[in-house]
């Protein structure tokens, strides 16, 4: 008697011992440690933080990885294990003014105190394949990478009142989307939650479609900073904020035009982005995003789908997506007998009628 | 690795019994008693990320890990059986977080956690029954927008969903809906019943079991209390009609059961057997309900 295969738990605790005997790979060649991973595949241990909400180069690393090089699998890994770690605080907002930068440039002015630092970026390289990278390098030039501390280029412009302030710290803690179900309208801290954890892939290309008249926004790249920050965290014993260590951020601030409304004369606007680690492209189109999200707030027509706030919000999350992508993977078989039984039904109805169309013309 | 071992692979970590700690499974049956409260009305909730994928179950797994306790019997079934890949996954995975004792019979189990189907065999007061839900709401289709559809909800207007049905009529000559089919829950909320075949629908009213609905990526859980009515929606001149099979199950002969149709061959050779694997189990070793299902 033939019957149904359906993959029993030996088929999975199968499948799973040839998974790791594939993530290995060639024994032959040495095992990757997550500290090469860590050292050497850095922008990728940023896009894991960043998209897993979680400050741990090492376990982002082992994430990796553990997911054979798949991002948003090594997210998702590094998300399932952030959500089951206690909240025992909040850090005091942190201060991008006061970072060290590693890197700093301003698209808006030619040259600004503190000076244009282009530090570690792909930008000018030739892209041309190159088998010796990443072996030996010489020593860095010593005023690349100083780590010093230089004022916001954008503040240049609110002496002015040329821009828009930035927006006052809400009076109460902003919400947590990982602790309180979203819903819509959202604030703007929630968004920005939202679009920080958000796929890097899904905001690049809603970014670019901003570019390309789909709620153009005008955009001017203010700022983009990358460097460490210190974290600090306030401690009710002492009564006084101390530092606990220092992260590594991106921020873009992106300047953007306004022809002015009403009473409200012209000004420029904003658009911010920031995220974990070296994650420049995202901090760019997160900061494109949020601004384009801003609409209602000048009084700008929502048409396209960068400034629906439901329709981003809804499907920026890379992890969610890919599991009910990939959901469909799973058995539907009962379903799909349902749907079978239907149109099995309407076919047997419809020959029926064009039989009885036929007789009754031959009549 | 500086920390508990994580390199190694091996878990100095421990889990929470069922996974998730106390604060959150708390936080959940506060959602689950307010849906209790308000039959078939969609009480969001701060769905977590668990280890396993969105869209794969995790909100019926944290609604079950939110209920189980020590000394819950769990069945978990995926299209009716015990035994598909994804069934066999969940179970294990509260067998480990959880160390309850599990099982493949309905009648055995306190809580039952499915996807797309319900037992053949009537559950009885005091059993859970969790549903795994994809998308929960039931004007998703006829209307994407979140803000919008809570409104419908609230005004209790459902005509796009009759138009939606009658057209379907009008097309067709039936309605043209065969899973999720949508239910009117204590003659207040529409509700999307999960992906279950309509066959199971009235499985559903007055049931003498606590019925969970638990949708984790949409962060939304809803419930049908005990003895509760469920009405499918239809027309007085079209009434609800179930699927109905000619045959009866290829292995156990049961008629009026949810049947699988198994190709045997290329040449158009089909097998039709029962989808709930227990059920069929059950009627073949002679000491289980009858082949006649009694509802």
């Amino acid at each position: 008697m033939y019957v149904a295969v359906k993959g029993g738990e030996t088929a999975i605790a199968n499948a799973h011992r040839l998974l790791a005997h594939e993530r290995r790979g060639d024994p032959e060649l040495p095992a990757l440690t997550a500290g090469q991973i860590d050292a050497q595949l850095t922008l990728a241990v940023d896009r894991v933080m960043a998209e897993g909400s979680l400050y741990d180069r090492e376990l982002a690393a082992v994430a990796i990885r553990q997911a054979r090089g798949d991002m948003i699998e090594a997210i998702f890994l590094v998300r399932a294990y952030r959500t089951t770690l206690l909240r025992f605080g909040a850090t005091l907002p942190v201060d991008t003014a006061r970072m060290a930068v590693q890197r700093r440039i301003s698209a808006t002015h030619k040259d600004l105190p503190g000076g244009q630092l282009l530090g570690p970026t792909f930008d000018y390289t030739h892209r041309l394949l190159d088998p010796g990278a990443g072996d030996a390098a010489e020593a860095p030039a010593e005023a690349d990478a100083d780590g010093s501390v230089v004022g916001r280029a954008i503040d240049a412009l609110g002496g002015e009142g040329l821009i828009e302030p930035d927006s006052a710290a809400a009076a109460d803690a902003p919400g947590d989307l990982t602790r309180e179900p979203l819903s819509f309208p959202a604030d703007r801290p929630l968004r920005l939650q939202a679009l920080a954890r958000g796929d890097e892939g899904f905001l690049l290309v809603l970014a670019y479609s901003t570019q390309r008249g789909y709620a153009r926004t005008h955009p001017f790249a203010g700022e983009i900073r990358m460097g460490d920050v210190e974290i600090e965290i306030d401690m009710p014993e002492l009564g006084f904020a101390v530092s606990i260590g220092a992260i590594r951020l991106t921020e873009c601030q992106m300047v953007n035009q306004f022809r002015g409304a009403g009473d409200v004369p012209a000004q420029f606007t904003r658009g911010y982005g920031l995220a974990f680690g070296h994650s420049e492209r995202k901090a760019m189109a997160m900061a494109l995003v949020d601004r384009a999200l801003r609409a209602d707030e000048f009084g700008e027509d929502r048409v396209a789908p960068a400034q629906d706030e439901e329709f981003v919000l809804s499907h920026a999350d890379n992890v969610q997506a890919t599991g009910f992508v990939e959901h469909l993977k799973l058995p539907h078989y009962v379903d799909f007998q349902a749907e079978l039984e239907l149109v099995r039904r309407l076919r047997r109805e419809h020959a029926a009628r064009a039989s009885a169309a036929t007789s009754e013309a031959a009549e | 690795m500086s920390e508990a071992g994580f390199d190694g692979g091996t878990a100095a970590i421990r889990y929470n019994f069922a996974y998730l700690d106390e604060q959150t499974k708390r936080s959940i049956r506060r959602a689950i008693l307010k849906a209790v409260a308000i039959p078939g009305y969609q009480v969001p909730f701060a769905s977590r990320e668990m280890p396993m994928p969105f869209g794969w179950g995790t909100g019926g797994v944290q609604v079950t890990a939110s209920v189980l306790g020590p000394d819950d019997v769990l069945k978990v079934i995926d299209q009716g059986a015990d035994d598909t890949t994804n069934a066999v996954a969940i179970r294990g995975f509260f067998a480990r977080t959880a160390g309850i004792a599990t099982t493949t019979r309905t009648a055995e189990a306190t809580i039952i956690q499915t996807r797309h189907r319900i037992p053949e065999e009537p559950l009885r007061a005091g059993q859970i029954l969790v549903y795994q839900v994809p998308i929960p709401e039931p004007l998703r289709f006829l209307e994407p927008r979140e803000t919008e559809t809570r409104r419908l909800h609230a005004l209790n207007e459902y005509g796009l969903l009759y138009v939606k049905l009658y057209e379907d009529i009008a097309k067709h000559g039936h309605v043209a809906t065969t899973y999720a089919y949508p239910v009117l829950v204590a003659g207040r909320y529409i509700m999307d019943p999960s992906p279950i075949p309509k066959f199971d629908n009235p499985k559903m009213d007055m049931s003498p079991a606590l019925q969970l609905f638990g949708a984790g990526r949409e962060r939304r859980i809803y419930a049908v209390p005990p003895y509760t009515p469920v009405r499918s929606l239809d027309f007085e001149d079209h009434p609800f009609r179930v699927q109905e099979f000619t045959e009866p199950c290829g292995l156990c002969g049961s008629r009026g059961v949810y049947l699988d149709e198994v190709v045997l061959d290329d040449r158009g050779g089909r097998l039709f057997m029962c989808s709930d694997t227990d059920h069929c189990e059950a009627v073949r070793a002679g000491k289980g309900a009858a082949a006649e299902a009694s509802w």
